[in-house]
């Protein structure tokens, strides 16, 4: 997966849109930083997710985060394979590790999504 | 919450930095949490060898006459049985029984030290302060002169013999020994842990704690050493089931609750706390109990715990244990909640979970540290 053609949420999930289907993950920057992936949950196909708002979990030894959806619709595909292994997130977030297809309904995404570059910067102003 | 400009450092914390390590603000003190991950620094110590930088733990000691009397006093254990080159686990209760801190108690021919939790440093010192009433003893907080490291697991022996002028392994779990590490580097080392694994703990000058650390993961490379960070030393000392301050205890929880009333001797005479220590004995109230949680989620400090839909306490600690590969916690719950096999609920955010009443500790190593005679 081109990483360029991806837009990010300042809170790590990243979108990539195909005509009306969007696919949402998360970045590799999360993973590493979760380190110690226990479990993910993932929401079932048909339901309905909104921009901003929490579609899923995943739960490290550290600590569990919240996973936020960057766009809005109907979730026609989930990745079953991270959903029963959540380990290859952290062999591949991008390709492998895609977490859910959404098909748009057509309202806003999160407005604050960013391009690679910006999400880059953010992300070395947040380790730092 | 204390900022990263004014949080403590230990003569370590350049070697942390530098070496990968993801550094937290822990009881006051920046520390690492983990190099890599928790789950493989705890693996090392379960299997091989670990290595962790514990100076953030406070290091008090004591000398003068009236040292013995003063700690007696003041902590829940009985310091006179402790011989010398002996430690003891021992608490402090407040007034009304509640615990300020666990403690452990050195003794040796120059007198007595207590280590004490990182956060509660400040506490103990003034709780000591404050029962002195008159005793001819001097009290020094050697916490930022001193580092401290622990070497833990089945391999932690052998990697700090070849360093130390003196034999270990005739040192007995709770006894400690002094000698110099590389020639001239003065050491107590300790036959201690909180990790459930054998292995050491070492106190060496504060100059002298970078070239001690280098010098143990050089020694312990062959038999695979890695640095630990407090992510794993949290996970090894749960699956342990050892108590852990600010979540099995506080001051609102006494030593009953939690499960270490062996360490309270009502019988030593008068002590702060006794009187309220005495009561709670018979009715503690709570008991910490072990559960394991259906599911992988994690039942994480304050979940509430049910029994039949009825509250019945809340949850301390809770994490994914690596060595037994489930989701388990710790709790504090009603007696009548607390008998094994016990299928309780916890709300793990919004949702019920069903966990079950096991016995603690949840990880017991095969082969228990020999005591020669």
């Amino acid at each position: 997966m081109d990483m360029k053609s991806l837009k990010y949420a300042p809170t790590h999930e990243w979108v990539l849109v195909e005509g009306d289907v969007a696919t949402v993950g998360i970045s590799k920057f999360a993973v590493d930083q979760l380190t110690d992936l226990i479990m993910i949950e993932l929401p079932a196909i048909g339901s309905k997710v909104s921009a901003g708002k929490s579609f899923g979990e995943v739960e490290s030894v550290k600590a569990v985060s919240d996973l936020y959806s960057p766009v809005s619709g109907e979730v026609v595909a989930v990745n079953k394979d991270v959903a029963a292994n959540v380990m290859l997130l952290a062999e591949d977030a991008y390709d492998k590790g895609w977490l859910i297809k959404v098909k748009l309904d057509g309202s806003a995404p999160a407005s604050e999504l960013l391009d690679l570059d910006a999400y880059e910067k953010k992300v070395a102003e947040d380790a730092h | 919450m204390m900022s990263s400009e004014t949080a403590l450092k230990t003569p370590l914390f350049a070697w942390h930095h530098t070496h990968g390590g993801k550094l937290v603000e822990f009881g006051g003190w920046l520390m690492p949490v983990l190099y890599t991950s928790i789950v493989e620094e705890h693996q090392a110590v379960r299997k091989r060898v670990g290595l962790f930088d514990i100076s953030h733990m406070g290091r008090l000691t004591f000398d003068g006459p009236d040292s013995l009397s003063w700690l007696e006093h003041v902590t829940t254990n009985h310091v006179a049985k402790l011989a010398e080159n002996q430690i003891q686990y021992s608490l402090m209760a407040n007034g009304g029984g509640g615990l300020i801190d666990d403690v452990l108690v050195y003794r040796s021919r120059y007198g007595f030290v207590l280590v004490c939790n990182a956060s509660n440093r400040a506490h103990v010192l003034a709780q000591l302060e404050r029962h002195r009433e008159g005793r001819i003893a001097r009290m020094v907080d050697s916490t930022a002169d001193t580092a401290m490291i622990a070497v833990q697991g089945p391999a932690a022996l052998a990697t700090v013999q070849p360093l130390f002028n003196a034999p270990l392994d005739s040192v007995r779990y709770y006894h400690l020994t002094m000698g110099r590490l590389l020639g001239d580097v003065d050491a107590v080392i300790s036959r201690t842990g909180y990790t459930g694994e054998d292995g050491v703990e070492l106190i060496v000058a504060a100059s002298a704690g970078v070239r001690v650390w280098d010098a143990l993961l050089e020694s312990g490379k062959s038999a695979g050493i890695l640095p630990c960070g407090l992510g794993a030393r949290d996970t090894l000392r749960f699956e342990a089931g050892m108590p852990l301050f600010g979540h099995e205890m506080n001051e609102a929880v006494n030593p009953y609750a939690a499960g270490l009333g062996w360490a309270v001797k009502l019988n030593k005479g008068d002590f702060v706390g006794r009187d309220a220590l005495v009561k709670f004995r018979a009715n503690p109230g709570q008991v910490r109990v072990g559960l394991r949680i259906d599911g992988k989620r994690i039942a994480r400090q304050g979940s509430e715990v049910f029994h039949n839909g009825l509250p019945a306490g809340l949850v301390t600690s809770g994490t994914f244990a690596p060595t037994l590969q489930q989701t388990m916690a710790m709790a504090l719950v009603d007696p009548a909640s607390a008998t094994l096999g016990t299928v309780l609920g916890v709300d793990i955010r919004g949702r019920n979970e069903v966990a079950t009443v096991v016995s603690l500790p949840f990880y017991r190593r095969d082969h228990p540290i020999p005591s020669p005679v």
